[in-house]
């Protein structure tokens, strides 16, 4: 049985099409990424699977149980960590994690070995009122909140927007974890260098997926050679290298520029023409993509 | 010849016996991007704060665009533009509405906004949304209106607080070579950001950690410093030191 099994899922508000036509399937034990920026749909995807939303169209299920027809048992059988922090502010630490628990009809102590290694951390804050955790430890709180009654499936949508690089990456090794638990985890991200933490992503764009595969697979299809061109004058650089007809893309990728390039290209040429424009401190080198050029490419040729 | 526009002697700031950023001491040059990293509670949206003139240092001095911020608040006020993703424009205006909102609060004369306002949207390719809601612009757009918007006024320095957050990749270079441009103008550029490959498009970065400036170069000389291959990793090494988080 797969954790997360998904056909044809639309959802349209009005005149925007939010999921157009969404079918994937989430194996179980598996952590899988939905990839891609603010208005893709990603938050409606996760708000339908997790029986809040009705889909338009289309059928999916969770945990083998059908979203519409099996919406009670599946929200006892997931846990779901929205985008915004959606805590009791009031409530102290301990009092949230014992309400969710209780309202769930377990205990703390029942599971709490699955929240154990996450819960120590915000423990010695435990009569501190939610509200007045810091982001990094609301986050904690939210995701202990979400596996206090041993869900199948966890949603977790954008769990890392907004949070420091630290605990960014606290967090992803927490997730890590739970997967050796045997939890299965669809998570959302806006942050294309998350991907490579997953198992298998999708990547979405205006309501469809792009493409949807094991991180290293999306990178290993990428189509084009990559070159990475540095000079002292980054933005000077920029012009230039757009304006050269062996040029075929050009972006920045913070300190260099990442270029694709026509089948004329030659190194020497390009060195000779940086070089006749002025620049200084240039260097060319072929480099390997990372998932954001990947993505940029593919919601390119989407576009065309 | 080099020109400072931002500098900083020992700069406290103090909560009751809680020092929130803790004498610290740069300079930015003028036409620099200048990334201002930090963990959640290191004490950057404090220091911000005291160099937009919006709250007064407990000690230590700083100056920004030549005016000091302990005494001269409101004339910093006018030399700066703010743009954060949090807040940036009013929703329920138009575009056009909204630089002349922005025009006006900064003083500038009517005739002027006129004609920068055409300039503007046409140099964004948004000469069509004139007259749309901002509510009703995608995101990315919304947040390359925001920067322009930011430096309509000509301000020296700009303040960018987290500007690009959840903006799709293409999107957030067509945000990033605004940046260029603007600081090819001339206009300094002070970013603050969690996302370090972000960082890597400053000519140098200040990192925080609990309240003092650990590191200030290049990201280059950073990289080097560190022995990392990329900014996260210097960041991790520093901030991973820190004693306090905003808790």
């Amino acid at each position: 049985m797969k954790a997360v099994s998904v056909q044809n899922i639309k959802k349209s508000y009005k005149s925007v099409q939010a999921l157009n036509d969404i079918s994937f399937d989430v194996e179980q034990g598996e952590i899988y990424g939905i990839i891609g920026p603010d208005g893709a749909g990603k938050t409606s995807l996760f708000r339908i699977l997790t029986t809040l939303l009705l889909a338009d169209s289309g059928n999916a299920t969770v945990d083998g149980l059908d979203i519409v027809k099996d919406y009670k048992e599946i929200r006892n059988r997931i846990g779901y960590m929205p985008g915004r922090f959606s805590l009791y502010q009031d409530l102290s630490v301990e009092e949230n994690l014992e309400f969710f628990a209780t309202v769930f009809n377990t205990t703390i102590q029942e599971n709490y070995h699955l929240i154990k290694d996450i819960y120590q951390q915000i423990e010695p804050f435990k009569d501190r009122k939610a509200g007045k955790l810091s982001g990094g430890m609301k986050q904690k709180l939210a995701l202990c909140c979400a596996l206090i009654h041993k869900p199948a499936v966890l949603f977790l949508d954008e769990p890392t927007t907004g949070v420091d690089p630290v605990s960014r990456k606290e967090f992803w090794d927490m997730l890590k974890k739970l997967k050796e638990q045997n939890i299965t985890i669809l998570v959302s991200t806006p942050y294309m260098d998350e991907a490579k933490l997953c198992d298998r992503i999708a990547l979405i764009q205006n309501g469809s997926f792009l493409d949807v595969e094991t991180p290293q697979n999306i990178i290993k299809r990428y189509p084009e050679i990559l070159w990475s061109v540095q000079s002292d004058d980054m933005y000077k650089l920029l012009k230039d290298l757009r304006n050269h007809s062996m040029i075929k893309t050009c972006f920045a990728f913070g300190e260099v520029h990442h270029i694709t390039v026509n089948k004329d290209f030659s190194i020497n040429e390009l060195n000779k023409y940086l070089a006749n424009s002025g620049h200084t401190g240039i260097d060319i080198h072929e480099i390997k993509p990372s998932i954001e050029d990947c993505y940029m490419l593919l919601a390119q040729n989407e576009k065309q | 010849m080099n020109e400072t526009v931002i500098h900083t002697e020992k700069l406290t700031k103090k909560f009751g016996n809680f020092t929130a950023v803790d004498n610290i001491s740069f300079s930015v040059e003028k036409g620099e991007i200048f990334g201002f990293l930090g963990a959640n509670g290191a004490g950057k949206t404090t220091a911000m704060r005291m160099l937009c003139g919006l709250s007064y240092p407990s000690s230590g001095k700083g100056f920004v665009a030549g005016y000091d911020i302990s005494k001269q608040q409101e004339a910093v006020k006018k030399s700066i533009g703010y743009m954060s993703q949090k807040f940036s424009l009013y929703e329920d205006l138009k575009v056009w509405e909204n630089i002349r909102l922005f025009g006006g609060i900064y003083g500038m004369k009517e005739k002027t906004i006129e004609t920068k306002t055409a300039q503007t949207l046409e140099e964004l390719g948004f000469a069509k949304e004139r007259n749309t809601l901002v509510k009703e612009l995608p995101l990315g757009w919304k947040q390359k209106l925001a920067f322009s918007v930011s430096i309509f006024h000509e301000p020296k320095i700009v303040f960018l607080d987290e500007p690009t957050g959840g903006v799709d990749p293409a999107t957030r270079r067509q945000f990033w070579e605004l940046i260029y441009q603007a600081a090819n103008r001339g206009i300094t550029v002070f970013v603050t950001t969690h996302y370090m490959d972000e960082a890597e498009y400053c000519n140098r970065i200040s990192i925080m950690v609990d309240g003092k400036i650990e590191a200030l170069d290049t990201p280059k000389n950073l990289r080097h410093r560190f022995n990392a291959k990329n900014m996260d990793e210097v960041f991790q090494q520093l901030a991973r030191k820190a004693k306090r988080s905003d808790n």
